[in-house]
């Protein structure tokens, strides 16, 4: 789906993007949503963030509760379907509206889903392909050591691989230290994490051994779920790594602290 | 089906705490996935090839009558004796009966996940048969009175030291030098070759059955297939309804995409033609063939929005890329078909109400659908039995209510945004200085393994309209 729009011609001037903030940015890290913005800017355009957005269902939809999906689903299409273009700083949020809604809806809402998803875009994939915002040749090597947490979503839902490291390399200098064994999960997935927190832990242990092998300081990635849960259990664990998300890392926020960490 | 999936948590919790097997597991999830890559990396054309048997399997599924039909007159005109079965019940009898007509006492069995299914074992030995598992993962299961724990690797649980315990304590060969692993195989060997020459009864499964001639097909890696198949009087063979495929070309594809996905191999060591029993001037084969064929719930799953589950081609690459199965083993799932192919497959074939926590043992990650040679959709499949799930109310009600809780707030954008704004701003209060909690009420499926890290002090939302205002303002 993606693809498609990377052999066409250039972009308008001015492209009026709007953004879908998703839940967990609204709610837990305002930070990722104003770096989604700052960055949407540098690259050109002219954004929005539609007020009546609230989430796109995915709680509901990835435990099977299709009915109460539907009209959220409707009521996000509804929303964002008069933009240019739509970006989320979210892989898997990105994934439900190009690729779920769709199965979900029938008859002209499956239409319209599928209107919307053609011009649905993960943050990363739409700065470096769709936006193509401008490197900073300029930019010095960075001293940040960092390394990388694919979201399955991204990964598989949306070919998201490439994108993220190159902009981390091209706006900021930074090498991405890669994780072995970076293609499996995290332990997340949504409620599975707090229906079955024991088998989750261990994959999320699984995960931070590869990202402390890489001697990385911060760990970054494109979807706050997977963030938030392995940066809860490196906490637990006593392990030390900063995690960011990759928004707040292209656009220097270095302030902010880390999740999960205090002031 | 004998299963125990409703204790799915309690039996993956010990699973973890056993490092040993962990370790190991945790070495397939690494190795398995790289071998795999490798020997699909080295053939040009697995996703053309991969789509090509996707067509022929949902042909031969959408034609099923058929098709069967057509296997079943090619196999009586070659001799063979076919029979239907619609339950496990009834596949078991109908196989004792044969053993009885001709006094086996007997049976060299190849490995089978049909006879799994079914429970033949455990049902011919009440009938005071004696049965040999002769592949030699099934032979170290049954020695230990196990269950498999893997649909392509029985005894994938199990190190070599557990084997070299099993065969000192089981073989009766006095002191003797087993220290490396291929002294276990000789070892073996050595004690199943009798059992191949003794049995009256050979009972195989089959990989596919092609009803153009009637035959079946058996790939192994071991050989032991062929010789029981070969050597005694009587061979059974048995499979399940959906393994029919009109040509025998459309079994050697499915056969290049299967040893691929299963074990990283272009091509399984033993890849065997079964037409039926010796013809005059044969030198050697069965007297009497007979196909057993089971449905057990087939006919309904191809007549439900789950037939895509019936295109499986067993190569259980689905298990070994998927981190829940590496982490917890196969036992911990209940079920003879465990990891993301048996979570599809044990609610159909038995009933949700017994199994509905393992579509549950699931991140959606889609690395199993990624692989999967017949291209099942497995994670859309897995939710689509949780939707059912919800329906029949399995689900534990705080979850239910409170995800419609959560979607019913979403869908009131005002009331949503104002009470996120408070329970934020709490939340930020309790936990600004350290950053996290390690308990929070309501959240203890999250806070029981790692802490919750606390919000930033506004939602996105309040700041952005305070923002536009002050802009507006200026």
């Amino acid at each position: 789906m993606n693809e498609q729009h990377q052999d066409q011609a250039p972009p308008p001037q001015r492209m009026r993007v709007s953004l879908f903030v998703t839940c967990l940015a609204d709610l837990f890290r305002p930070s990722v949503a104003f770096a989604s913005i700052k960055l949407l800017e540098q690259a050109g355009c002219e954004v929005t963030v539609p007020l009546q957005q609230t989430c796109c269902g995915q709680p509901a939809y990835n435990s099977g509760d299709y009915e109460s999906t539907v009209p959220l689903a409707q009521q996000v299409i509804a929303l964002l379907e008069t933009a240019d273009y739509v970006v989320v700083p979210s892989g898997s949020c990105a994934g439900m509206i190009c690729h779920h809604y769709p199965k979900l809806l029938q008859g002209e809402w499956r239409d319209r889903a599928l209107k919307l998803a053609a011009k649905t875009f993960e943050l990363t994939i739409f700065l470096k392909d769709i936006a193509r915002i401008k490197p900073q040749f300029d930019a010095p090597p960075s001293t940040l050591s960092v390394t990388y947490h694919d979201n399955c979503a991204a990964l598989r839902e949306l070919n998201i691989k490439e994108q993220p490291r190159q902009l981390l390399q091209q706006l900021c200098g930074i090498k991405v230290n890669e994780l072995q064994q970076s293609e499996v999960c995290c332990g997340f997935g949504g409620t599975f994490c707090a229906k079955m927190p024991e088998i989750s832990g261990k994959m999320t242990d699984d995960k931070l051994n590869h990202v402390i092998a890489t001697g990385a300081k911060i760990l970054t990635g494109g979807d706050l779920g997977c963030l938030l849960n392995i940066a809860g259990r490196a906490q637990r664990q006593g392990k030390e790594i900063e995690v960011r998300h990759v928004a707040e890392l292209l656009c220097g926020d270095m302030d902010t602290s880390p999740i999960g960490e205090g002031r | 089906m004998e299963q125990h999936s409703d204790t799915f948590l309690a039996n993956a919790s010990k699973a973890l705490k056993n490092s040993g097997q962990a370790e190991r597991r945790d070495k397939i999830g690494l190795l398995a996935p790289q071998i795999r890559a490798a020997a699909i990396h080295s053939f040009d054309g697995f996703d053309e090839l991969r789509q090509h048997v996707k067509e022929v399997r949902q042909h031969s599924l959408n034609n099923l009558d058929y098709y069967l039909s057509q296997f079943e007159k090619e196999a009586v005109q070659n001799g063979n004796q076919v029979h239907f079965a619609r339950d496990s019940e009834e596949f078991n009898s109908l196989i004792l009966d044969i053993c009885q007509q001709h006094d086996a006492r007997r049976i060299a069995k190849g490995k089978s996940m049909v006879t799994e299914e079914t429970g033949l074992n455990s049902f011919l030995q009440g009938a005071g048969l004696n049965v040999r598992e002769t592949d030699l993962g099934e032979y170290i299961v049954q020695q230990a009175g196990e269950t498999p724990s893997h649909i392509v690797r029985p005894a994938l649980h199990k190190s070599a030291n557990d084997i070299r315990e099993l065969f000192q304590q089981k073989h009766d060969l006095g002191a003797r030098k087993l220290d490396k692993t291929s002294d276990l195989v000789v070892e073996a060997r050595n004690v199943l070759r009798k059992d191949f020459l003794q049995a009256e009864v050979g009972v195989i499964g089959a990989n596919a059955l092609i009803a153009e001639n009637g035959y079946s097909m058996l790939v192994t890696n071991e050989g032991n297939g062929d010789l029981c198949a070969n050597l005694p009087k009587v061979l059974i063979v048995c499979t399940t309804i959906d393994r029919v495929l009109p040509r025998a070309e459309d079994a050697s594809a499915m056969s290049r995409l299967l040893a691929r996905s299963a074990t990283g191999q272009p091509q399984s060591c033993y890849t065997s033609f079964y037409s039926g029993p010796r013809r005059e001037g044969d030198i050697d084969g069965p007297l009497e063939t007979h196909f057993v064929l089971l449905d057990n719930e087939r006919s309904n799953i191809l007549s439900s929005d789950y037939r895509e589950i019936l295109e499986c081609i067993r190569c259980a690459a689905c298990l070994d890329h998927c981190p829940i199965y590496t982490s917890v083993g196969g036992h911990a799932y209940g079920s003879i078909y465990p990891g993301p192919i048996g979570s599809v497959l044990t609610p159909l074939l038995t009933s949700l109400e017994q199994s509905h926590l393992l579509p549950n043992a699931c991140t959606s990650c889609g690395r199993c659908a990624e692989v999967c040679p017949a291209d099942i959709p497995l994670p859309d499949l897995l939710r689509d039995l949780r939707h059912e799930e919800g329906i029949k109310k399995l689900s534990p009600q705080r979850w239910r209510y409170g995800l419609k809780l959560h979607a019913w707030l979403a869908r009131h954008p005002p009331l949503y945004q104002t009470l996120t704004a408070i329970g934020i701003r709490i939340l930020h209060r309790l936990g600004r200085k350290r950053g996290r909690f390690s308990r929070l009420p309501f959240a203890d499926g999250w806070t029981s393994q790692r802490d919750f890290p606390a919000p930033q002090e506004n939602t996105f939302m309040q700041l952005y309209k305070a923002k536009m205002k002050q802009n507006n303002e200026r």
